[in-house]
């Protein structure tokens, strides 16, 4: 039992570093609150969703940003969209910020950026 | 995604408990999103079904409406456009409509809300704002609930279900309370209580489908919206506005209450003022042109399609646009005979078979016209004369004899309305309809236009106006057309068939036929152009109107195309109603924006006709023809856009366009989708390019339709 407060107790302090980082926000919180005895690996669960679902996103707008002969800026826009949508839903506060920048990057075309 | 069925059993017959056991279905591509999602609501303690396709969604719904009790959806989605779904869920299932979203933008709110959405919530989505949604739910169904607990026995609806859920004919009692009242005594009896748990008593909520729904278009035309009618010469015989009872009777379909016509008829009164609010620019170019005859315009499509049930939104149109178009003195005159013509153009579908209640008003408006017709003889005589010309080179597959015949029996009337038709297809601008209108087929287009003006309703009216006149069938298309309307933006695409179906009195109507309502908006612009091409070639007038609606669609284009297309048989008629249709085609454009934003197309079809020659203008009719008998409305831009760089060019030989567009026809008429692709895309054409058509004036996109013909 040791072992698993031990582990608890590190999970606890991990997340609140990420908290204070500003990797998650009070959504991430809720969807804990939202695990119960229901369903005991919700969180997990939509994690594991989520970093799927955002790999495939990504390697869209990879694929679209690598594009020789202009970059379909929609697209990318429109994935980073959906990024954005996901990320705010388990509460990764960051990627969300990420993705806010990336979309004005995108309606500026700038490629750079 | 699950679908976990979470909520039949949710019937909670006695369990008073809302909003617990609430039944929600989410909809949303993001899984992500719709696991979270689902997991809040099942904290809120409601029963949550989840999807991540709209179609399912819609299918599921479909099945058993009653199966729930909320819908919350994304707003963007690969499958289908968010607010697409809300708008087919309100209209259809009169369920309330949560939209979900990441972008907090304004406009995107705005729009949410126009189109119906009880709410529109941001992601990431938190519980304490799903914790509230249930109040959505609850309002809707207040009135009747509330009533309900009172009138209704005990055993009725005990649950919370019951109370909370849907009421098969007046789940959102938007309207009046006392209709609130009625419609409890009417739920009580029980529309059709098929439900499977009488306990709960919950009267099974009224499958809009498409059918019902055309019925309920059409009789509202028949009704009018406005309360207001003149009582014209012509023998009005559906008086009355479209009050729900009134509806309800016309429809004459078992098991539906006047509650749930009722709050259809409010969502339909919402949606076709959205898809006005954009000729709403247009109207007002009508109304300045001069209310010459609003009675005739509304006598018209009163009379006209009374009886046509399907038709009746159509013929409604026509009169509407007529008076909603009034143009001026002239137009007013053109109105009336408009009216008359479409009422001859009507009765000559009508001995089609089509318009029933098109023969009797056109009879009517033939005495009133022929006065009129005089005066439009000249025009007339050329168009009709052209009109049975070009049609016989529009009907490919249908003999034009339909037209001929039509425009012969009704001579003075259609010709009266062709001439008229300038004006009236300048109302028409948003009900595109009148197209069917044959030789009248400006009336109808006019008549559609101006149906989209007149209540959004009329919207989809348009498609049904030009159907009756040119052939029954188009006639039927249009009434489909405005079905669709409702069906959003459907309508256009029907229209566009519809206004087909009436320059090709063979053809076009067989076209509008087949032309499903779906995009109604767009089609019966498209269809009033094309239309309005069709008959063109007899009279560019008419292609003009038909044009003029599509037009609306772009923006007033002016006397667009619409005009054009009577051009070419009437030239000297044409110019001078080009100008009146130019005005009206503001209108129209207005209208038909509207009802072309669904449709988008159409408007190109006017456009380029005009000017150029009643040659590209028959031709942008045919195009427009073709669209609608693709009977797909969407079908139509890739005509148009043909159609339109014919107008554009201007310089096309009518006979380029006429074979143009016979084959589409004779194309079309099988599918009457390629049709309204044309005219859409003539539409699109249109209204992109603006073409300089005719005057100028026309700019009315969806001319190119007309022109096609």
């Amino acid at each position: 039992m040791d072992v698993v407060n031990q582990l608890q107790r590190q999970f606890i302090d991990y997340s609140a570093s990420l908290h204070r980082e500003g990797f998650l926000d009070d959504q991430f919180t809720q969807l804990q609150k939202l695990q119960d005895d229901n369903s005991p690996d919700f969180v997990v669960e939509v994690a594991s969703l989520f970093f799927e679902d955002c790999e495939k996103l990504i390697n869209n707008m990879a694929r679209a940003l690598e594009q020789q002969q202009g970059v379909d800026f929609k697209q990318v826009d429109a994935s980073v969209h959906q990024l954005k949508g996901s990320s705010s839903s388990i509460g990764a506060m960051r990627v969300k910020d990420v993705c806010i920048a990336f979309r004005s990057f995108c309606e500026a075309q700038n490629r750079e950026g | 995604m699950e679908e976990k069925l979470g909520g039949s059993n949710g019937e909670d017959g006695g369990r008073d408990r809302f909003p617990i056991g609430m039944r929600v279905l989410a909809v949303d591509d993001d899984p992500i999103c719709l696991k979270v999602l689902e997991n809040l609501l099942r904290k809120c303690q409601y029963h949550v079904t989840t999807t991540n396709q709209a179609i399912t969604a819609l299918k599921m719904l479909r099945e058993n409406r009653n199966r729930y009790d909320l819908v919350i959806s994304d707003v963007n989605m690969p499958d289908m456009d968010g607010f697409k779904l809300l708008e087919l869920v309100g209209l259809e299932m009169d369920l309330p409509v949560i939209m979900l979203s990441a972008h907090s933008d304004t406009k995107l709110v705005m729009k949410g809300i126009t189109h119906g959405a009880c709410d529109y919530l941001l992601k990431p989505v938190r519980i304490e704002e799903l914790k509230n949604i249930w109040q959505h739910v609850v309002r809707k169904k207040k009135p009747d609930s509330k009533d309900q607990i009172n009138a209704s026995n005990q055993d009725k609806s005990r649950g919370g279900t019951g109370e909370t859920g849907p009421t098969s004919s007046s789940s959102d009692q938007k309207v009046s309370k006392k209709r609130k009242d009625q419609s409890e005594d009417e739920d009580e009896e029980g529309d059709d209580n098929g439900h499977e748990d009488p306990s709960t008593q919950k009267k099974p909520r009224v499958v809009w489908s498409v059918e019902l729904h055309r019925k309920f278009v059409s009789a509202v035309n028949q009704l009018g919206l406005e309360s207001e009618f003149y009582a014209v010469e012509i023998n009005v015989s559906y008086y009355h506005p479209a009050v729900p009872k009134k509806i309800l009777d016309l429809m004459n379909v078992e098991g539906l209450t006047r509650e749930n016509v009722a709050s259809h008829l409010q969502k339909y009164r919402l949606y076709l003022k959205r898809l006005s609010s954009v000729a709403t620019q247009q109207a007002n170019m009508v109304a300045a042109l001069g209310s010459k005859d609003p009675s005739y315009l509304r006598m018209g499509s009163l009379d006209g399609f009374g009886d046509f049930r399907t038709l009746t939104g159509p013929g409604r149109i026509s009169s509407a646009s007529l008076s909603s178009y009034q143009p001026g003195g002239l137009f007013g005159r053109l109105n009336s005979s408009a009216a008359l013509s479409l009422r001859g153009i009507s009765s000559g579908v009508i001995q089609s078979g089509h318009s029933q209640t098109l023969n009797n008003p056109i009879n009517g408006f033939g005495k009133i016209q022929p006065a009129v017709v005089p005066a439009n003889q000249n025009q007339n005589g050329t168009l009709f004369q052209g009109i049975p010309t070009s049609i016989n080179q529009l009907s490919q597959n249908k003999p034009t004899n339909h037209f001929g015949e039509f425009n012969r029996g009704n001579d003075p009337n259609a010709f009266g309305v062709a001439t008229n038709f300038q004006d009236a297809r300048v109302t028409v601008g948003g009900s595109s309809n009148t197209l069917p209108v044959s030789s009248g087929n400006p009336l109808l287009l006019q008549s559609n236009t101006q149906q989209t003006q007149h209540s959004g309703a009329f919207g989809n009216q348009p498609s049904s106006l030009g159907v009756t006149s040119l052939n029954q069938e188009p006639f039927d298309m249009n009434v489909r057309g405005s079905s669709n309307f409702l069906d959003h933006g459907r309508c256009s695409e029907n229209w566009q068939s519809a206004v087909q179906l009436s320059s090709f009195p063979s053809n076009a109507l067989s076209a509008s036929e087949t032309f499903s309502h779906e995009q109604l908006p767009s089609n019966n612009l498209q269809e009033s152009i094309s239309w309005t091409s069709s008959h063109l070639s007899s009279s560019p007038l008419d292609l003009s109107s038909s044009m003029a609606n599509p037009a609306n669609l772009e923006d007033s284009r002016g006397n667009i195309s619409q005009v054009g297309l009577n051009n070419n048989v009437i030239q000297n008629i044409d110019y001078t109603t080009k100008q009146q249709w130019g005005d009206s085609r503001h209108d129209y454009n207005g209208n038909m924006n509207n009802s072309f934003s669904r449709g988008d197309s159409l408007v190109p079809a006017s456009g380029p006709m005009m000017d150029q020659n009643n040659v590209i203008s028959d031709k942008m009719n045919d195009v427009s023809l073709f669209s609608q008998f693709s009977g797909d409305s969407t079908y139509v831009v890739p005509h148009l856009d043909g159609e339109k760089s014919a107008f554009d060019t201007k310089s096309r030989s009518n006979d380029d366009f006429l074979f143009e567009t016979k084959p589409q026809n004779g194309f079309n008429q099988n599918s009457f989708e390629p049709l309204e692709n044309i005219m859409m895309s003539m539409i699109k054409s249109d209204q992109n390019n603006e073409t300089p058509l005719m005057d100028g004036e026309f700019g009315f996109d969806a001319y190119s339709l007309g022109s096609c013909i």
